[in-house]
């Protein structure tokens, strides 16, 4: 059948306008849906970022910890019992608080988070941190996430041009000894890195006994969940043991069930398909009206109903291909964009991309049975 | 003498349903025979085109014995309605070509239908057959690129091409000037014969009465016949009185 007659790419080739059309509204709804898609993803990414980066294996935490954002202090003494347990390697504990940053050049303040730890022990694998490390060990010296919000201030572009950074964070001078890289989250805007004496400079009131998150590693080759399982055998009730995983899952299950960012950007997702789909029917609508008097032709000639559906449904995928090519071009641009423009993790992923080419495939051929309902007019006998 | 190609017995037909059912159609009897041209005449709104449309198995005969290649019509399958369609050639008042496809492929769409004949040859049957409608050098041209007349010689292509046994035409010359109309008349006729089918033509276009072996006058759904004048008419006539 290769020499026969391929009528429905024909009939839309025909029409050059409207196929541009189709197009056009097709690929709106491409960039619609990968969009929201990447920015709910990207969000959820850069809300875990912390998490991930962390080289634990177990964590603890207080219960009534929801989020990153909320989080409660629990007792330093618990970490040092887990420390006991076979087969853990070290602990380490780690403190997180928010400050007020005084942006150097505006000298307008803004809030980020401040995290503290032992400089003798690397909890992050973030990009940079290893660098700087002995510079935290100076009084009041802190590493700067050159990835946060541009309203900091010029910090980067100055560390990097080798002045000396100074400003205030919560009415105490500091001075920036480095660059990291963690990025702006739902918890904060911009981050500091520092030793955990430095935070308790800027936080008189804190004392070290009380952590915010236990890091715990186990010795290389034992098994973490059997750790996990004494640990919580162990461990009394005001202490929620969970693996690096697990503590991942918590973070992000926070922000995916209990905000309404996922339906927000799930709402977005539907709206692009049925702006889509709207799309898609009308162009088809009009095309089978606009030939009905053929396609009733054709059924007088003896071709079958289900060969005008096939034409109809044909048509619908070769919009759904060649729209989504041209969405997915721009999306790549856009994402890029938003990259550059809020420092948000915005990647484009092959998943999201079979995601999305399904959608729009579903959303033209949805579309295209309904349109189909419309060759049932062309009835040879009503026409004649 | 042979069997008919289309035999009709007593079809009637109605529109409507409930109080609004109307009668179009009143026992008409007629055969028609392998190779003949009858022309049907008649004011508008007659019933010729109703009578047409079941011939052509589009509609379903609803009372009356109605054969077209000895297969009864009457509660045929939508599949036994496609099938006899294949093989009869139709020709509509307006030219219904597929604005998409150039003249050859229009022509070449009545016999993609036909799975046993390769694309190969279709191609060349379907230049073939456009040449023979005198459109030889129009083959790759759009139907909004000629004229009403070779427009109409297209459709006259594509329903010649796949060698049906009965063409059916609804006023092929309507919409077209008397010289092109004669033209278009003439070619079906000359095809035909060359081809040895049947013509069955519905109009009221006076100028083109003489190419017919015979003429069907309907009036209110009912059959007056005469016989052509000019040609070697054959009374064959099987209508009962009403």
């Amino acid at each position: 059948m290769l020499l026969a007659i391929p009528l429905a790419w024909l009939q839309l080739a025909r029409e050059r306008v409207r196929l541009f059309v189709a197009l056009a509204g097709i690929g709106f709804a491409v960039i619609l849906m990968m969009m929201q898609l990447g920015f709910q993803e990207a969000l959820f990414t850069a809300a875990v970022n912390f998490h991930v980066n962390l080289k634990t294996d177990i964590v603890l935490i207080s219960p009534q910890t929801t989020t990153l954002f909320a989080i409660k202090n629990f007792s330093r003494r618990r970490l040092y019992q887990a420390a006991g347990v076979d087969g853990v390697e070290s602990v380490s504990p780690l403190y997180l608080d928010f400050g007020l940053w005084r942006n150097p050049q505006t000298r307008k303040t803004r809030q980020l988070m401040i995290i503290g730890f032992d400089p003798s022990q690397a909890v992050f694998s973030l990009p940079g941190v290893a660098d700087y490390l002995d510079r935290i060990k100076m009084p009041d010296v802190v590493l700067f996430d050159e990835n946060s919000r541009p309203e900091y201030g010029a910090i980067a572009e100055q560390f990097k041009a080798g002045k000396t950074v100074s400003t205030e964070v919560s009415g105490r001078k500091i001075t920036v000894g480095g660059l990291f890289q963690l990025g702006a989250s739902f918890s904060a805007d911009g981050n500091l890195i520092t030793s955990d004496l430095n935070l308790l400079r800027l936080f008189p009131e804190r004392n070290l006994g009380l952590i915010d998150i236990g890091l715990i590693n186990v010795i290389p080759g034992k098994d973490i969940s059997a750790v996990i399982a004494e640990l919580k055998t162990l461990l009394p009730d005001d202490v929620l043991v969970l693996s690096k995983q697990g503590f991942v899952r918590f973070e992000r299950n926070y922000w995916e069930t209990s905000t309404t960012i996922g339906f927000i950007f799930t709402l977005g997702t539907l709206m692009g398909f049925i702006v889509g789909m709207v799309i898609v029917y009308q162009i088809l609508y009009t095309d089978v009206s606009d030939h009905l008097a053929e396609y009733a032709t054709l059924k007088a000639m003896g071709y079958k109903s289900r060969f005008l559906y096939t034409v109809v449904l044909q048509e619908a995928f070769i919009l759904a291909v060649l729209g989504f090519i041209p969405g997915f071009a721009l999306c790549l641009g856009l994402y890029k964009l938003v990259r550059e423009g809020t420092s948000l993790p915005m990647l484009m992923t092959a998943d999201r991309v079979i995601t999305v080419f399904l959608l729009t495939l579903i959303m033209c051929i949805v579309s295209g049975v309904i349109a189909m309902r419309r060759v049932q007019a062309a009835d040879p006998a009503d026409i004649f | 003498m042979s069997a008919p190609v289309i035999a009709i017995d007593r079809v009637s037909h109605w529109f409507g349903r409930g109080r609004l059912r109307k009668q179009v159609l009143f026992e008409i009897s007629v055969d028609i025979y392998p190779g003949e041209v009858v022309i049907l005449s008649g004011p508008s709104g007659s019933g010729k085109t109703t009578l047409l449309t079941l011939i052509g198995a589009l509609r379903s005969t609803q009372s009356g014995r109605l054969c077209v290649f000895d297969r009864p019509l009457k509660e045929a399958s939508t599949h036994q309605l496609e099938q006899v369609r294949r093989y009869i050639g139709y020709i509509f008042q307006a030219h219904n070509l597929l604005h998409a496809l150039t003249a050859r492929q229009n022509v070449q769409m009545a016999l993609d239908l036909h799975a046993d004949i390769d694309p190969n040859v279709a191609y060349q049957r379907s230049v073939d057959m456009l040449a023979e409608v005198g459109l030889a050098d129009w083959a790759d041209y759009y139907p909004q690129e000629l004229s009403g007349g070779q427009k109409q010689r297209v459709a006259i292509a594509r329903a010649l091409v796949s060698h049906p046994k009965i063409v059916l035409a609804d006023e092929p010359t309507a919409s077209l000037d008397k010289q092109s109309g004669r033209d278009v008349v003439e070619l079906m006729q000359r095809l035909a014969k060359q081809q040895g089918c049947t013509i069955l033509m519905v109009t009221h276009d006076n100028r083109v009465l003489d190419v017919a072996d015979r003429l069907i006058h309907m009036e209110d759904g009912r059959l007056s016949t005469q016989a052509q004048g000019g040609g070697n008419a054959r009374p064959m006539l099987s209508e009962k009185p009403y």
